[in-house]
């Protein structure tokens, strides 16, 4: 029984080649701008139910009682569900350590914790019956920061922990702890002739993906459920939620639906469980869309992090040591703490030669919102604060910014903090001289013939200004960021792919479980088939359960991984097209014995570019088909101690240099341009890689000037739930964004290429304050930045 | 209640609408017309932008009821929209224009330099992307798809209705008239960069008809 809105077969031809290194269109571009594409919202299935979430109104309590007759009573209303209907023992889920509960047991951690779930015939009447469920909670005090978490008489938010991190916590209301310790920053510091220490806070920020979470489970026959879903991972989703149903993995049959953005916020499950168990308990289909508001409680954001920073510099601007501790509020439950610890760690000296460190990267359990994944993970905090240090310490030695960065850049062969060394180009020197070449924006653009136009001044269109008191600055930031998943991690990627002649024309077919959510995995990977078996015809199966796992469509990876593997699989079918050439007309050509071959638009031709035979004689009506997993190099755990350890598959460098404009009087920034130049090893879709770039870019404008999940320190409730109150960056708040892309091969990786997605949201947001720095004088030492901090009022 | 109005030229007749159902939801919910976004349902983020009697709305903040009669185009019926626009702007030159949009070819749609260029080289037919048939597309479509400004797509429907409102009116719009237009819908990918590009690049095509 197939959901109406389940995503079609998309099949791309071109007139053109279109491999690896053109800029191919998106193959569900049509249906994205027809409106077409089915997204998990728009799921719609024959006498379908709507599920509705019950969530906490308070951040931490006991619950006293749950009364659900009134809700059940609701004519239209077909179950409710609470912790006490949860069909098997397994009773929680988790990316890493399963601390969440599906539905609270007894005590509520978090404001917005689901409580109990409602089926019913109009989403309306879910939403109003589930308001009937009366719960009775006794308020427990709330941990909100470091001091309240780790308190002699903190209560603690996961009693009875088994997890394998808690042998190695200071406190059971710290996740995970990762020290870095190499050569002797004491002794380091004692060299040097001057010493510059900052304290920095980086605000919570919402991935704000704009498709919210939202999918469709279908009961089947069999006992088992389809589910319709937009995540970033079907087969991490699968693993959590099959034992939970008490099902086997086979009769959770997973197909990935549109997915409208994700940023992170899709690594956890959502409402993934609710809606199968709401499934199976009424035997209809039932859809699940959360609003703004429930989405807001409904994924992890950012952990805002306090970062306590020193460095040491000699007087030729030679930085000496570095001493650093991090501590990142993971909230209620673990997600994917442990790992951005990692990353804030492993990561906290940024993309220098620091020979002589002590780093400390730590995150708390606590009552507030639980965070975890997003773009950036981890490095993006580190990265605000030593990009900030950079410039105080140039200050202190006289020097300027960027000549003072180039002075420690690191290169190819440069050991990380980590003892790793860095086997790949490593240009940040030139990422920096590039950014700082660019044409500069012309001075006072908003000036016409008319007056000013005060759509291009800090404050807009409530033309609060017409150039008095603006003033501008220019600051510049560069960044490092992992590739891939880290510290031993299995990070593999599974890819079928098929090669057939259908109708005269070779075809290729590739299906992997790679979730597309608009980074354009789907275009690459036709791409990758065009280049690899001489095909101008491929299509691209939906993405499911029904072959093996690609991984997460995060950590910068999938071009990567799950692009290594579709290469990896097409070059396998390659071979076996080439034998049954041999074995059928090797005996005709002395090449077929003899020459390198390859597979070019659509025949078998010899690398001398003498044509053998057509790819239709070779097949005829043989299909070749192959599945394969594929690894790129295997990692190690960080020591936990020391942490040293060759944790990271592959880095990747951003540089940034941000022009503002600032008006003094109401503490108003209008950010004039942001110019970046990413190395990206090899560009397989310029275009693409030029929108990731922006795309990123812009999200850390946001978190440098706007965006910050504000929640209340007395109560650990989130106090701006809409788009109303967290502010993303519009149109009208976004500069221009000129790309300057750099292509340095990397050995190890298929085509050379490097994940790009994320290291542009690092970089933006320590250059945007280093030019409001740079236009006001002041320290400014948090983000995001508001007009309070620039006017003295905060 | 039952509500009657337009969508996309053709009359559309929907039951048991209740009274609290948004526009938007009687679009999606009850004609099956799930092109239009609900992203935040407060009208920030223009996802659901629709045309009610020409005006681009926010289809979250109208009541169902208020649609009554009236005449609605969504992203589904955008292509057809602009082609009948296109005749009729048509036949209004071969009558000689008196409408003034015309003949305005200005020196609009600054900043469009190399990469207006290289989406021009790039244009897709519908027929690339799919199997099948050909699929008419309203010139913004085409240039959101040639310029690369879809990514996750979310926003692409209300952009697209906002857009091609914006060209409608504004023919040879400023880099700065672009921005205001669109200042009401969000995207999350993009930087909005390649937006840009794809409103100038319409621009110029449609400039190069006249």
């Amino acid at each position: 029984m197939a959901a109406n809105g389940a995503p079609t077969t998309i099949t791309q031809g071109s007139r053109t080649r279109g491999g690896v290194g053109e800029s191919t269109l998106r193959p569900d571009g049509t249906l994205k701008v027809t409106g077409e594409f089915a997204y998990s919202s728009d799921m719609w299935h024959e006498d379908m139910l709507w599920g509705q979430i019950l969530r906490s109104t308070v951040a931490h309590a006991e619950i006293v009682s749950i009364d659900t007759g009134e809700a059940l009573a609701t004519p239209g209303v077909y179950a409710v569900m609470t912790y006490d209907d949860l069909p098997t023992d397994v009773r929680t889920y988790g990316l890493e350590i399963q601390d969440t509960p599906v539905l609270a047991h007894g005590r509520v951690r978090h404001h917005g914790e689901p409580v109990a779930i409602v089926a019913a015939d109009h989403p309306e009447t879910a939403r109003r019956a589930a308001a009937k469920i009366k719960v009775e909670y006794r308020e427990l005090p709330v941990i909100t920061d470091e001091a309240s978490a780790t308190a002699p008489d903190a209560v603690l938010v996961h009693e009875n922990r088994d997890d394998h991190h808690i042998g190695h916590v200071p406190h059971p209301n710290i996740v995970h702890r990762q020290p870095i310790l190499r050569g002797d920053a004491d002794a380091a510091a004692a060299r040097a002739d001057v010493i510059v220490k900052g304290e920095y806070y980086f605000g919570m920020q919402d991935q704000a993906f704009l498709g919210p979470e939202s999918g469709l489970a279908v009961p089947a026959e069999d006992g088992g459920v389809d589910l319709y879903i937009a995540t970033q991972w079907l087969h991490s989703d699968l693993r959590q939620i099959a034992p939970v149903l008490g099902l086997p993995e086979d009769k959770v049959r997973m197909t990935l639906s549109g997915v409208g953005g994700a940023f992170g916020g899709r690594e956890d499950l959502s409402m993934q469980i609710h809606a199968c168990l709401l499934a199976i308990r009424t035997g209809k289909p039932v859809k699940i869309v959360y609003n703004r508001f429930e989405s807001f409680f409904g994924h992890v954001h950012r952990h805002p992090a306090r970062l306590s920073y020193e460095h040491g510099a000699t007087r030729d601007g030679k930085l000496t040591h570095l001493r650093c501790r991090i501590v990142l509020d993971g909230g209620a439950y673990a997600s994917a703490s442990p790992a951005v610890v990692g990353n804030a760690s492993s990561l906290a000296v940024g993309p220098y030669v620091v020979e002589d460190v002590d780093i400390e990267a730590l995150a708390l359990y606590s009552n507030n919102p639980p965070c975890g994944a997003m773009r950036g993970f981890g490095a993006v905090q580190a990265c605000f604060a030593y990009e900030a240090q950079m410039d105080k310490v140039a200050k202190e030695l006289g020097m300027d910014p960027v000549e003072f960065r180039r002075i420690n850049a690191m290169e190819q062969g440069t050991l990380m903090p980590t003892g790793q060394p860095v086997d790949s180009p490593a240009p940040v020197a030139e990422l920096l001289r590039r950014v700082k070449a660019m044409p500069m924006p012309p001075e006072r653009q908003w000036e016409s013939s008319e007056g000013a136009d005060v759509r291009q001044l800090p404050g807009g269109l409530s033309n609060t200004t017409h150039g008095e008191g603006v003033v501008r600055g220019v600051g510049y930031a560069v960044g490092i960021k992992n590739v891939g998943f880290s510290e031993g991690f299995d990070d593999y990627s599974t890819a079928k792919v098929r090669m057939e002649v259908v109708g005269g024309v070779p075809v290729a077919t590739v299906h992997t479980a790679m979730a597309e959510v608009g980074q354009g995995g789907v275009t690459v990977h036709a791409q990758i088939a065009r280049t690899e078996l001489g095909v101008t015809q491929v299509t691209i199966n939906p993405a499911d359960t029904r072959v093996g796992s690609a991984g997460s469509t995060s950590a910068s990876r999938q071009t990567y991984v799950t692009g290594g593997a579709v290469k990896n699989a097409c070059e396998l079918v390659r071979e076996k097209v080439l034998e049954i050439g041999r074995r059928k007309f090797g005996s005709y050509h002395p090449a077929w014995a003899t020459a390198e071959l390859l597979l070019e638009g659509g025949k078998v031709v010899t690398d001398g570019g003498e044509v053998l035979t057509d790819l239709a004689d070779v097949l005829e009506d043989e299909a070749v088909e192959v599945e394969e997993e594929w690894r790129h190099r295997p990692t190690e755990a960080f020591d936990l101690r020391t942490g040293q350890g060759n944790g990271h598959v592959q880095y990747s460098f951003a540089a940034h240099r941000a022009v503002v404009e600032v008006d003094t009087e109401l503490g108003l920034v209008k950010v004039v341009e942001l110019a970046c130049a990413q190395d990206v090893g090899k560009a397989l879709n310029p275009l693409s890689v030029v929108g990731q770039i922006q795309g990123g870019t812009t999200q850390g404008l946001g978190i440098a000037i706007m965006e910050e999940i504000v929640v209340d320190p007395k109560t650990a409730k989130v106090r701006n739930p809409s788009f109303t109150d967290y502010l993303l960056p519009t149109i009208l708040d976004t500069p221009t964004i000129p790309v300057d892309v750099l292509e340095l091969a990397d050995d190890h990786a298929p085509y050379g290429l490097r994940g790009i997605g994320e290291a542009p949201t690092l970089s933006s947001t320590p250059a945007v304050l280093a030019a409001i720095r740079n236009a006001t004088g002041l320290t400014l030492d948090r983000t995001p930045v508001r007009p309070e901090h620039l006017t003295g009022t905060a | 209640m039952r509500v009657n109005f337009t969508v996309n030229g053709r009359p559309q007749e929907a039951d048991d609408v209740w009274e609290g159902e948004s526009l938007l939801y009687v679009l999606r919910e009850r004609m099956g017309l799930p092109g239009s976004k609900n992203a935040c349902e407060q009208g920030e983020c223009g996802s659901c932008t629709v045309r009610l009697d020409g005006v681009p709305v926010c289809s979250c903040l109208v009541a169902a009821g208020q649609a009554e009669g009236r005449e609605v185009v969504t992203v589904e019926g955008l292509a057809e929209f602009a082609e009948d626009r296109a005749k009729d702007r048509a036949k209004d030159r071969a009558e000689g224009c008196a409408t003034g949009a015309c003949g305005s070819r200005g020196s609009g749609g600054s900043g469009a330099g190399a990469s207006l260029d290289e989406a021009r080289r790039r244009q897709a037919k519908g027929t690339d992307s799919q199997t099948g048939e050909g699929i008419e597309l309203a010139p913004i479509q085409q240039a959101f798809i040639d310029a690369g400004a879809v990514q996750c797509g979310f926003c692409t429907p209300g952009l697209l209705v906002a857009a091609d409102e914006m060209l409608e009116r504004t023919p040879n719009p400023t880099d700065a008239d672009i921005r205001e237009a669109l200042s009401g819908n969000l995207c999350r990918c993009t930087g909005y960069e390649k937006i840009m590009d794809a409103v100038r690049l319409a621009a110029a095509r449609q400039s190069e008809e006249v």
